[in-house]
């Protein structure tokens, strides 16, 4: 009778467990372990003693500030970009207006593209002899093909990139707020209507702070995403542009300095979680505010 | 309303309702789920459009307005409080979306609190509230706005037992005060009954019987009706009539008033008409249920079932045989076949 008491006690208690060892795991092996590798790479000298001599290397490199200032700046532009722009698709998505269920299926294409491909996809449309030019010449807009990629004229590029990510990443954060906008019970927006409220005011009043954690979770994913961003910075500027994920790439893949390559790294993370803070601390929702 | 109809998909869900309610007027639209209760009132509201028929308020045709451009207020089943906005910007939603100028918004949802007693709530989110809190913060949203109509879609089933006994008094004494026209809907008859100046039964798409709760309650227009209205519901017998005597199986019953009708007929009569004596119609106690103020005992009649309203000492026990004398001048009689009465 004991071992039998046992043996169910002892099976609810490690049905959980087992369900939780597999998700453990994999954040134990690919995220904690590689952060642990990364941190250890970034102070540790030759001799195996602590140094920060990797860190003086990274900040005394000429790309470190650019690189810095670059993913600021690409994320300051894109991130807004993509979340206006997303909210918009995910309201035209959740209106009944006609062809709506086939925005999203639409929308959602460039999803299946990696990085790289959308960055080289680009780079074919602003090239010299690229599909922009082929237009505009054909067009008679223009009578010589424009450089638009060059690094005389850094704000193209980095217009470029800003098109070529948005293009990209948008539907990730759009399929996040149709989720959301689903979860929103309809009452809520019947309520806004019947009590007057015109279409544009019941997205501000209502459906906007209603969909605050699906905008939370978007901007916090996005954003870290803007942060290593540099397959399609790679595509369409190499290293005109330098940001700080493709300087850790540098520095590991062909500078072949893992040390510093993990300096850079642990920049990024520092970016991203203090950017992720200021969310939670500026969207958070308190409990009092949630719908039940 | 005039010639209405909806359907979805296949199914109607209204077929040509008509319904008039008067200025000041508490109506209630009462019937089972899946009745179109509920999408007659959406319809009103605007929220759903109807494919046929025309919808006027105040002599205004607003059939093919806006929920917005109505003028109307409602009260949500789930009351769709918004939970981002204080107790106060809820109430004054409206007035804000109508840029209502300030100083008059503040006084008229503190006159809405005030009415539901929401006073020392006004700062507190939907979240930190209890559900009768939360439904008297959407009754004040939709009060505050002076609309022509209020609709209120089961405001009350969300509540506890003992909460919805008060919650009703509550609404009841408000309307009273108000005066403003309100269509209710409810499945629940007791609170049709209590709270209606009219009720306008409802059944599979139609409006089966408008009038006043009393009128509904004695004279149902259907045999529909008569089993929906009342607890217990009416008590139905099937037979005919032969010589002046209503003949059903194990049931011979001789009228001083018979119907003018032959063929198949249905006796109706409420378990209040009947009384359990030492004459009338032979009978079965199946179950005698006390129920403090009186006893529900029913018994079988012939074939079928009966319920009747006894004194709660009446001390009979099951299988016992019994005799049940029927109030005559509260029988109603009804055609077997279309279920409607015959007077």
């Amino acid at each position: 009778m004991t071992t039998g008491r046992m043996s169910v006690r002892w099976r609810d208690d490690a049905l959980p467990l087992a369900l939780l060892g597999p998700a453990v795991l994999y954040l134990l092996l690919l995220i904690v372990l590689p952060m642990v590798q990364a941190l250890v790479l970034a102070f540790q000298g030759d001799d195996g003693t602590f140094t920060l001599e990797h860190l003086r290397r990274m900040t005394g490199d000429v790309a470190f500030r650019d690189a810095i200032r670059n993913t600021l700046v690409l994320l300051i532009l894109i991130v807004p970009a993509q979340i206006v722009l997303a909210l918009v698709m995910a309201l035209l998505v959740h209106s009944r207006i006609r062809g709506h269920e086939w925005f999203l299926y639409v929308y959602a294409i460039p999803l299946a593209i990696s990085d790289l491909a959308a960055g080289i996809l680009w780079l074919s449309v602003f090239t010299q002899n690229g599909y922009l030019n082929t237009v505009l010449q054909a067009l008679g807009i223009i009578k010589e093909p424009i450089v638009y990629l060059s690094y005389e004229n850094i704000a193209m590029v980095i217009g470029a990139i800003v098109i070529a990510e948005s293009w990209r990443a948008t539907a990730l954060v759009l399929v996040i707020l149709v989720a959301g906008l689903q979860l929103i019970p309809r009452d809520y927006f019947e309520a806004a209507d019947l009590f007057g409220a015109s279409r544009l005011r019941r997205t501000v009043h209502v459906v906007i702070p209603l969909l605050r954690p699906s905008l939370q979770s978007a901007l916090i994913i996005r954003t870290i995403f803007a942060f290593t961003t540099f397959a399609a910075v790679f595509a369409l500027a190499g290293r005109n542009l330098p940001v700080v994920a493709g300087e850790a790439y540098n520095w590991s893949v062909v500078a072949r300095d893992p040390h510093v390559a993990a300096a850079y790294a642990l920049v990024l993370l520092a970016l991203a979680g203090a950017m992720t803070m200021v969310y939670l601390r500026v969207l958070g929702t308190s409990e009092t505010q949630r719908a039940r | 309303m005039r010639g209405v109809s909806r359907s979805f998909g296949r199914t109607p869900a209204l077929r040509t309702v008509d319904l008039d309610v008067h200025d000041g007027e508490f109506m209630v639209l009462l019937g089972p789920s899946g009745c179109g209760k509920t999408t007659l009132l959406r319809t009103i509201a605007g929220l759903e459009r109807p494919d046929a028929g025309a919808i006027a308020i105040g002599g205004r045709d607003v059939t093919s307005l806006a929920p917005r451009d109505r003028n109307i207020a409602m009260v949500f089943q789930s009351y769709a409080v918004f939970p981002h906005m204080t107790v106060r910007a809820n109430i004054g939603f409206g007035l804000r979306m109508r840029r209502t100028p300030k100083a008059e918004q503040a006084r008229r949802v503190a006159d809405a609190a005030a009415l539901l007693g929401l006073e020392a709530l006004l700062e507190r989110f939907p979240g930190q509230l209890s559900g009768g809190q939360r439904q008297r913060v959407a009754v004040a949203r939709a009060i505050v706005m002076d609309a022509d109509v209020m609709l209120m879609d089961e405001p009350l089933s969300n509540l506890d037992a003992l909460l919805r006994l008060q919650a009703r008094a509550d609404l009841k004494r408000l309307h009273g005060e108000v005066k403003r026209t309100t269509i209710y809907v409810t499945h629940d008859q007791v609170e049709a009954m209590s709270m209606g100046d009219r009720i306008a039964v409802m059944g599979d798409g139609v409006i089966v019987q408008c009038d006043l709760p009393m009128a509904v309650y004695d004279h149902p227009a259907t045999q529909f009706v008569g089993g929906f209205i009342g607890s217990p519901p009416m008590n139905f017998v099937r037979g005919a009539m032969s010589d002046s005597a209503f003949v059903a199986e194990g049931v011979r019953l001789r009228l001083e008033r018979p119907p003018r009708a032959g063929g198949e007929i249905v006796m109706g009569v409420r378990a209040e008409h009947l009384r359990i004596g030492a004459e009338g119609l032979p009978a079965d106690v199946l179950v005698v249920e006390p129920l403090g103020s009186h006893a529900l005992v029913t018994v079988r009649v012939g074939g079928v079932p009966v319920k009747i309203e006894a004194p709660v000492d009446i001390g009979l026990r099951p299988d016992e045989r019994i005799h049940v004398a029927v109030d005559q001048a509260r029988i109603r009689w009804m055609d077997a076949a279309t279920g409607t009465a015959i007077r």
